[in-house]
């Protein structure tokens, strides 16, 4: 068996803003399932927000991503067909909101993320920098404290990643923690903090906030 | 931004519980899982369509032939019954007395009764024709009631009257006509050595066939021309409907007093009645096809919606991400799966509606599709597509979590298959390839033992 984490002590503070960083094969990936609650540790403990996952049932964890934790993904994984507003509002299809609500505030969301006047477009007319503020607006729809992002400039230019991430450090100053997942030093070195990986290990950033 | 995020802190703190999906939210989602794949969908739901378009066109068609042979016994009626001389007791040709018509009448349920008697005499085209190519025509001495009680009708021409029943003059059935090559009254035929004029044609008569190929004489007719004797060799009568059998019963005696025995009693519309039962057992093995169709459309179902899964594990491990349970998983698969079978259930009621239509249509049956196997097709698609849709919708909801790279197969219970396609399409390690399959079993392990621990229902 190998071991994807071992030895990870990381404490993030509500409102923080970090990178993780990493070559592929890092574990970074396993930290943010973790992290998200997508996966469940071996040994060890997951708190958010004061909770420990480990406890919970499926249901409650699912409440909990469903309402807390917002993810944004490198493939951006938008239903194709869709317009944009409605591939917002599913981000609320698992909190129980009515739709017509779902779609008020997909369309406030999409507004947020500077797209008011594309809410209709599909993913194939938009570029991949919108596509990716579309994924957003979907991540922050159902308001989360956290958002977990996975490379979500490796698939964009420079200029429509420095947008993403601008929106990004948008939500961290309104108060969200955000946690970004990438192998691009650059994009790291804009966070705030930084927490390096290698080989499943922490190498590098882990207390440089608190101590674990 | 921040009224967004912030209008919403207070309402999340204390939901622990997952909300539960809408019942229209289930519909949408099973409904944009199914458009997005709309030629996949349109296959799948064939076999469905196929299978229960069978079964609705099978029962619809016997169905409307049936309902054709309903229309006929009752436009024919089936309180006729004939009497005809059966064979002595010697063997011999037994013949029925001259009075059995009178005697018939007598019975009281009896509503009418006639009979045609069979003249020692052939019919020819004309005089040059060799005497022994007869066409299987018989000649027959025919009462003036006969037409109204066999319930025939003319196809050209007039039936015999008081008048042309004396006269050489000749009604000819249906094929009796054809087969002499007259098709309208004003010809002649070579009937007994001498020339009958032909007065009308017959309508085939579906309850006495042997009128069909017969050519009809007067009684008297027959007796001054063909040397008829007067006995009759088919008594025909109508009866109160109600009360068949009780006139069944002593038609015998009383045709033929002097010896009961020597009579057979037959009721022509048992024919029919016959012909209608044993489309029923027959439909009843095409049933058995058609279900058969069905059950391979039910395979189709389950097999597109396994497929399904295998190629929307992102879309799975997104729903995942935005907070979909397990649970909502299996419903949200169960539901495309339902949907459908109920696709294909309603495609095939409507087509099997539409054959019988057009093959009914095509015999002159009465259109008839029945509401229960119209009804009865469509909600036999439901468990077909719960049946074809838990197995994907469990290995849907086995899924672990959503991992942006490398554990792409990482959820499935299927290990082998995740090490091959995730080291061919990623290029990954063997070793990685290991962790991934680990995980996948102590996520799927850890998930059966937990719910066996909790006893929690799904």
């Amino acid at each position: 068996m190998v071991r994807a984490l071992s030895d990870v002590t990381l404490t993030v503070e509500p409102g923080e803003m970090l990178g993780i960083v990493g070559a592929s094969g890092s574990g970074k990936s396993t930290m943010l399932n973790i992290v998200g609650t997508l996966d469940r540790p071996t040994t060890g403990r997951v708190e958010i927000d004061g909770v420990d996952v480990s406890g919970l049932s499926d249901r409650a964890l699912s409440a909990l991503r469903s309402t807390t934790i917002g993810f944004v993904f490198q493939q951006f994984h938008l239903a194709t067909g869709v317009s944009a507003i409605d591939n917002v509002a599913d981000g609320l299809l698992y909190a129980g909101v009515p739709r017509a609500e779902r779609r008020a505030r997909a369309a406030s969301a999409l507004e947020g993320v500077g797209l008011g006047r594309r809410i209709h477009h599909r993913p194939h007319e938009l570029s991949g920098g919108e596509r990716q503020r579309v994924a957003i607006a979907r991540a922050i729809v159902g308001g989360p404290k956290l958002i977990l992002a996975d490379e979500p400039t490796g698939n964009l230019d420079s200029k429509s990643g420095a947008a993403v991430m601008a929106i990004l450090r948008e939500l961290n100053r309104a108060g969200t923690t955000v946690l970004v997942i990438t192998h691009d030093p650059q994009i790291a070195a804009s966070l705030p903090r930084q927490v390096a990986m290698r080989d499943g290990r922490i190498v590098a950033g882990a207390s440089q906030l608190s101590a674990p | 931004m921040t009224a967004v995020v912030d209008r919403w802190n207070g309402a999340r703190r204390c939901n622990s519980r997952p909300s539960r999906l809408r019942l229209v939210d289930v519909w949408r989602v099973g409904v944009s899982g199914l458009r997005a794949r709309p030629l996949r969908v349109a296959l799948a739901a064939l076999g469905i369509a196929i299978g229960i378009g069978a079964m609705v066109a099978v029962v619809g068609i016997s169905a409307s032939s049936r309902a054709d042979i309903d229309a006929r016994l009752d436009r024919l009626g089936t309180n006729l019954l004939t009497v005809s001389p059966g064979s002595t007791l010697f063997g011999e040709r037994a013949k029925l007395p001259v009075e059995a018509v009178p005697m018939v009448r007598r019975i009281a349920p009896v509503q009418s009764a006639t009979a045609t008697g069979k003249v020692n005499a052939n019919v020819y085209r004309n005089a040059h024709i060799p005497s022994a190519r007869t066409s299987s025509l018989a000649v027959l001495a025919a009462q003036l009631d006969l037409l109204p009680t066999v319930g025939g009708h003319m196809s050209t021409g007039k039936w015999l009257n008081q008048a042309t029943a004396t006269y050489p003059g000749v009604v000819l059935g249906a094929s009796a006509a054809e087969r002499l090559g007259v098709d309208r009254p004003g010809g002649r035929v070579w009937l007994g050595g001498q020339w009958f004029s032909v007065v009308g044609t017959l309508d085939a008569v579906a309850l006495a066939p042997e009128l069909d190929s017969a050519a009809l004489v007067g009684w008297p007719a027959a007796k001054t021309y063909l040397g008829f004797d007067g006995h009759p060799t088919t008594v025909y009568s109508r009866s109160v409907p109600a009360r068949v059998e009780d006139v069944r019963s002593v038609l015998g005696a009383t045709a033929n007093p002097q010896s009961p025995y020597e009579v057979k009693i037959s009721r022509p519309s048992d024919a029919l009645t016959a012909q209608r039962e044993t489309q029923a057992a027959l439909s009843g093995m095409l049933l058995g096809l058609g279900l058969v169709a069905l059950v391979v459309g039910g395979v189709g179902v389950a097999n597109t919606m396994v497929i399904s899964v295998l190629e929307r594990r992102s879309e799975i491990g997104l729903r995942r991400a935005l907070g979909a349970t397990r649970g909502q998983i299996r419903v949200q698969f169960l539901t495309e799966s339902l949907l459908l079978s109920l696709l294909g259930g309603t495609a095939g009621a409507l087509l099997g509606a539409a054959v019988t239509a057009a093959y009914s249509g095509y015999q002159n049956w009465p259109v008839v599709v029945p509401p229960w196997v119209t009804f009865g097709g469509v909600l036999a698609t439901v468990p077909i597509g719960v049946a074809a849709g838990i197995y994907p919708a469990v290995r849907a909801a086995l899924l672990a979590g959503y991992s942006a790279h490398g554990c792409r197969w990482a959820g499935w219970v299927w290990p082998g298959v995740a090490q091959q396609v995730g080291q061919r399409r990623r290029g990954e390690s063997s070793a990685s390839s290991n962790a991934c399959r680990d995980r996948a079993w102590s996520s799927v392990t850890s998930w059966w033992s937990r719910r066996a621990l909790s006893n929690q229902s799904w």
